[in-house]
């Protein structure tokens, strides 16, 4: 299993306006938002930007994670550098979006990691190498699989139409 | 199988005797609504398309509403690119509530939406804004979601994976005494419940309190459920609700009401005494951080807003102007005033609402959401102070996140605009 190392350690309630500032909202399309993602956190920002922070890192938060505005850039903008979220839980609206865009989430309610740890994905449970405990993991809303086995909710919604894109 | 007024709703919906918590199920969509995001909307809805060889054409333009509300008129050729492409796709698609920027019909969505008679008592009504909770106030099982969600809407005309919620039921009896309003009531259950408490589960509000708020009121309270983490807020409809579409709303067909079982059963009961209710506040950076008043009372003041589309209504300018008629907004600070739509404008004015704020020194801006999420007019600067009748206080929410947001009711705003401090408004003398 690959190991992701946690960049970001977060507390409880972290809202889309600390994720993704409302004064970007006029930048819509997921090409563009990850240059605004943790806009002002303004350390954390230039280390995403400059590149390093790798592809695949991982953001330990607290409860209620996402919370607040519906602003599907906050989701947008951390799937643009492929973040791992891992979350003791998640608000509702910010959930459903990350699985709709397949933004790599994990609920995981007791998660103690701090910045640098080492995170392993192993089945139901997270494993931090640095502390040597594991955590257990609360799987995904089982309606929710579908969407998340056909790459996300637009090719799901393709498919739901009886279409098929040719590309 | 007894239900509460959500599972009864959605089981209708669904075309289901009845609906479990925790069922999955993909009710019908009866009004589908976006603002500037519409512009994502688009981009999302293409996609689903683009390849198939099929044109992309939305499952219903009768039932989609777009509401130009955030950033009005446009600040930005940013803005304005994406004003101009939503209009565009509005023509070709036939889509009818459509709400551009224009004095006479245009105003904040959520407002907009109960105001032109859109929502409707039992309807399944989406949003691509997190305070589409606010239409549950008319007995709509109303929520918000993301962008892609909605494209997905738009080309099924089915919302897909909705887990029939929990509920928790609040009852609120008694008078609520003077100068304390819904807002401080919405914000006193949030201290309560916390922002997360009522994750994934709906508010039923209930009580002679309840019963006896006018729908205005009433839009205040299921606005700011979300705080607590509802998915919705709602109120069962009554005679009130019957009066405003009829009246306000300009509903002239019959419209079928229904109201939870009485044995329904509540995942918790909160009570609450609206008599012993006072003035409350969210202070800094959570909506749950509400303490009274008295305990904040004297914070230096660099802005006051009031407006949105929690406290943007008739009644909550009116109680700002009979506050402020007269009197002066004090020397440095400022008040921006921003109604809720257009038609309240114009009331307001009729009124003299509005003169008797502008008159005061408040700067009486158009319709928007604009200060509250930070994004068009009103920004702070570093370390400024400002109390706010809006909806969230959160780090940076006012376009700076070494700022302070406090929250509260127009009463308060007003009484505090005097004296540029935090004031009670049961001292303001009005």
């Amino acid at each position: 299993m690959t190991i992701k190392k946690v960049v970001l350690k977060l507390g409880d309630d972290v809202s889309t306006d600390i994720i993704y500032p409302g004064r970007f909202m006029a930048t819509v399309l997921p090409t563009e938002t990850p240059q605004f993602a943790f806009a002002d956190n303004t350390d954390f920002n230039r280390r995403l930007k400059a590149g390093e922070i790798l592809s695949g890192s991982a953001i330990a938060a607290g409860k209620n994670f996402g919370c607040g505005s519906s602003r599907e850039q906050a989701v947008s903008c951390l799937k643009g550098y492929n973040l791992m979220i891992v979350a003791r839980d998640i608000s509702r609206i910010f959930l459903q979006s990350a699985i709709n865009l397949g933004l790599n989430i994990i609920i995981c309610p007791e998660i103690e990691a701090a910045e640098g740890d080492e995170l392993e994905e192993d089945g139901g449970k997270i494993i931090n190498r640095t502390s040597g405990k594991s955590f257990a993991v609360t799987p995904l809303p089982k309606a929710r699989q579908a969407i998340i086995d056909a790459g996300g909710l637009i090719p799901y919604t393709r498919k739901l139409l009886g279409a098929t894109a040719n590309r | 199988m007894a239900m509460t007024y959500v599972q009864k709703l959605l089981a209708k919906a669904s075309g289901q005797a009845s609906a479990a918590v925790g069922n999955v199920l993909e009710p019908e969509v009866s009004l589908a609504m976006s603002h500037e995001n519409g512009a994502l909307v688009i981009n999302q809805f293409d996609e689903i398309y683009k390849g198939t060889g099929r044109e992309a054409k939305v499952w219903n333009p009768g039932r989609i509403a777009i509401i130009f509300d955030h950033r009005v008129p446009a600040e930005s050729s940013k803005t304005a690119g994406n004003q101009k492409k939503i209009r565009e796709f509005v023509e070709k698609q036939g889509i009818k509530k459509f709400h551009d920027i224009r004095g006479d019909i245009g105003g904040i969505c959520h407002q907009i939406l109960p105001e032109n008679g859109y929502v409707r008592p039992g309807q399944v009504l989406v949003g691509t804004d997190s305070h589409t909770t606010t239409h549950g106030a008319l007995g709509a099982f109303s929520f918000g979601i993301g962008a892609t969600e909605m494209a997905s809407v738009w080309a099924l005309g089915r919302i897909l994976n909705v887990e029939v919620p929990a509920t928790i039921k609040v009852v609120v009896n008694g008078k609520l005494p003077k100068h304390v309003y819904a807002k401080d009531l919405i914000l006193h259950i949030i201290g309560r419940l916390t922002a997360q408490g009522a994750n994934y589960k709906v508010l039923e509000f209930h009580g002679d309190t309840i019963r006896n708020m006018s729908t205005s009121g009433r839009l205040v309270l299921c606005n700011m459920s979300v705080e607590a983490g509802a998915t919705s807020g709602l109120v069962p409809p009554d005679e009130e609700t019957l009066r405003y579409l009829r009246e306000e709303a300009g509903v002239t067909e019959q419209v079928e009401v229904f109201g939870p079982d009485p044995d329904a059963v509540y995942e918790q009961v909160l009570e609450i005494k609206a008599s012993k209710l006072e003035p409350q506040i969210a202070c800094p950076h959570a909506v749950d951080n509400v303490k009274p008043i008295g305990e904040v009372a004297g914070k230096k003041l660099n802005q006051i807003v009031i407006g949105s589309c929690t406290n943007g209504r008739l009644d909550d300018l009116k109680v700002a102007a009979k506050i402020l008629k007269g009197r002066r907004v004090a020397d440095g600070t400022r008040m921006l005033v921003f109604p809720a739509s257009w038609r309240i404008y114009h009331k307001a004015m009729d009124l003299g609402y509005v003169q008797a704020l502008s008159r005061a020194g408040a700067v009486v801006c158009n319709p928007g959401c604009g200060p509250c999420l930070g994004i068009h007019q009103g920004a702070l600067a570093d370390n400024d102070v400002a109390l706010a009748t809006t909806n969230r206080n959160f780090k940076g929410r006012m376009g700076n996140p070494k700022a302070e947001v406090y929250l509260c009711s127009p009463a308060v705003a007003a009484a505090s605009a005097i004296t540029g401090v935090i004031t009670d408004p049961r001292e303001a003398g009005r």
